[in-house]
């Protein structure tokens, strides 16, 4: 965004009020529909049923009713929590994991290293669910079908081929001679692992983990298959089970749609640059 | 340890083996829960699979009936083709065409204002959060209600009978792939509009002060220079098209009667709801061998950066 940019010229010069008036429609049609959702988990019930929630601004009334209603008696307390303890282990896990492997593929020689790293890229785009069925069944054999347990491991697993992919590109640039020196001076290869390689990666690990953290965060899917007791449930899953309860009642599913929507946005606004940096890397390379 | 001849010659053993020992992990993961379970999905596919077990060996006839039988998978009718394939198709074409669009469009015209970063983050906000919610974010916007739903609102202001966007069969598809593509385009805006900015601006001046109309300048020298990035950006969201599950699952569970269904729904569907886990496995085998082009591309473009680095 510097001067120069601003001055770029591929654009008609019939003045630049189209391209003004057109990006504001841009953000207006963004911004309306989460902030419908906002305005409406802010009302009184009785209000949302009556009249449209665009009223608001003329009749502002407000309350809380409808967050207290859903955090202590709906259920929502547990949500939350079981969402963080869902998200913080399935982040931790698979970074750990690919890191490890993505320095292996990156910078050590071993028999197979490149037919394995084809399948891990090979294994990125697979659609998970044909993996589902088996693995549950793999859990339940083991005994931890229904502990967080089962949904750490899965998470994990999905995440490890983008995650492995995305951090051996970015160490495969990292300088040669640093390592090169470090085993010259007979650095263990996990040395040179943890005291060069790891702190150079780090903004590549921060990008994954805003990345993964909101994946698992937002995820629905595997938290249906994958979590199998009502006190386990995310705030996906909670949500979409109150939509089912409650179908047109926005005061409770609006509630619920903007908790599960705050970490995102909150991660998503502090983050931006690890969060941006990410997505760019993971597609442009 | 490292100084006696002997010594140096296991170290060196060792390192070679140890490359072994960093991937073991992730490998191992990886074979268990996601390269056994495909095989395993695929032979749960060629069987009758009640719930999550095999039961009887039918080969192909999942495959067939889902094709040739099942009329909400796929359906040669009177008034033309309908179900779950042409659904997934549609989903395919107009959300990847209408996120990388106006992805393109709003990245271009963001780049040459002070407000680009302001334009840039509200449009990518859907992108962060959870699907479920930005379903339910759109359940309100399209509620038939027009004291509640905004659109019928609007329709009512203009003198216009209430639509049940989600209600109806023949819009139902087009109404939550535009929440969709509401949710998508961030992630475009993002990728292309970094790649944008990597052309260089004296190419594009020098174009235009040879007579170059700005739009043909966009196209001659910035579009064909940020062809990687955009071919990226259309596969992402190709996969996710194919891919689709939580809008639908939230919005519609595939309703009116089956008509707005797609593949990743089908899946689920037929295996945890209906409990026949054969049938949902040819479903999810069907999704496999849809995204094979896209890993074939994908280890093709591996080896081209890899030659090239």
């Amino acid at each position: 965004m510097t001067t120069a940019h601003a001055r770029r010229t591929w654009m008609p010069s019939l003045g630049r009020l189209p391209l003004h008036a057109t990006l504001v429609i841009v953000m207006l049609v963004w911004i309306i529909p989460s902030l419908s959702v906002v305005v409406t988990s802010l009302r009184p019930p009785t209000d949302i049923a009556s009249t449209g929630w665009w009223t608001f601004f003329t009749n502002p009334r407000l309350t809380l009713d409808n967050y207290s209603t859903v955090i202590s008696q709906l259920g929502f307390a547990r949500a939350i929590f079981n969402s963080f303890a869902i998200a913080v282990p399935s982040t931790v896990f698979p970074i750990a994991l690919a890191a490890f492997a993505a320095y292996g593929f990156a910078w050590l020689r071993f028999p197979g290293r490149n037919a394995l790293f084809l399948a891990v890229v090979a294994l990125m785009v697979v659609p998970i669910q044909a993996a589902f069925v088996p693995s549950l069944q793999i859990f339940k054999s083991l005994g931890i079908g229904s502990s967080f347990l089962a949904i750490w491991i899965a998470h994990t697993t999905f995440a490890l081929p983008f995650a492995t992919f995305l951090l051996r590109s970015f160490m495969v640039q990292l300088p040669p001679e640093l390592l090169e020196s470090a085993q010259i001076d007979g650095a263990s290869n996990f040395r040179v692992f943890r005291s060069i390689i790891l702190p150079l990666s780090r903004p590549a690990i921060a990008s994954l983990a805003v990345l993964q953290f909101l994946w698992v965060w937002n995820d629905l899917l595997m938290a249906l298959i994958f979590i199998q007791r009502d006190d386990m449930y995310p705030l996906t899953n909670a949500t979409a089970r109150l939509l089912s309860t409650y179908a047109q009642q926005f005061n409770y599913l609006s509630a619920s749609a903007v908790l599960l929507m705050i970490v995102p946005v909150v991660v998503f606004v502090a983050l931006q640059g690890q969060f941006v940096r990410g997505i760019v890397a993971g597609s442009v390379k | 340890m490292a100084g006696t001849p002997r010594s140096r010659g296991t170290s060196r053993r060792w390192r070679r083996w140890s490359g072994t020992l960093f991937v073991l992990p992730a490998v191992a993961l990886l074979a268990v829960f996601l390269v056994y379970p495909i095989f395993s999905t695929i032979r749960l596919s060629l069987d009758t699979g009640i719930f999550l077990q095999l039961r009887k060996f039918v080969g192909l006839d999942n495959f067939v009936n889902l094709f040739t039988k099942d009329r909400l998978f796929f359906n040669i009718g009177p008034t033309g083709i309908s179900g779950v394939l042409v659904n997934n198709v549609l989903w395919l074409v107009l959300y990847t065409g209408g996120c990388v669009g106006l992805g393109l469009l709003i990245a271009a015209l963001a780049d040459r204002v002070r407000y680009e970063t302001a334009v840039k983050t509200i449009v990518f906000v859907p992108q962060a959060i959870a699907a479920t919610a930005a379903g339910l974010i759109w359940l309100l916007i399209y509620a038939p209600n027009p004291d509640i739903g905004l659109l019928n609102a609007g329709l009512k202001a203009l003198g216009s009978g209430p639509i049940g966007f989600l209600g109806n069969a023949s819009i139902v598809t087009y109404a939550l792939i535009v929440a969709a593509i509401w949710t998508g385009t961030g992630l475009a805006v993002v990728i292309l509009s970094a790649a944008i900015k990597s052309v260089p601006a004296e190419l594009v001046e020098a174009a235009t002060i040879d007579g170059a109309s700005a739009f043909q300048a966009f196209r001659s020298i910035v579009l064909p220079m940020i062809s990687g990035p955009l071919t990226v950006v259309t596969v992402t969201l190709a996969i996710a098209a194919i891919k689709t599950f939580d809008l639908v699952f939230v919005m519609t569970r595939g309703g009116p009667n089956g008509s707005s269904g797609v593949i990743g729904y089908t899946y689920y569907n037929e295996t945890f709801e209906q409990g026949r886990g054969g049938y949902g496995a040819a479903a999810a085998v069907v999704m496999l061998i849809v995204v094979i082009p896209i890993i074939l591309l994908n280890i093709r473009r591996f080896r081209a950066s890899e030659t090239a680095r």
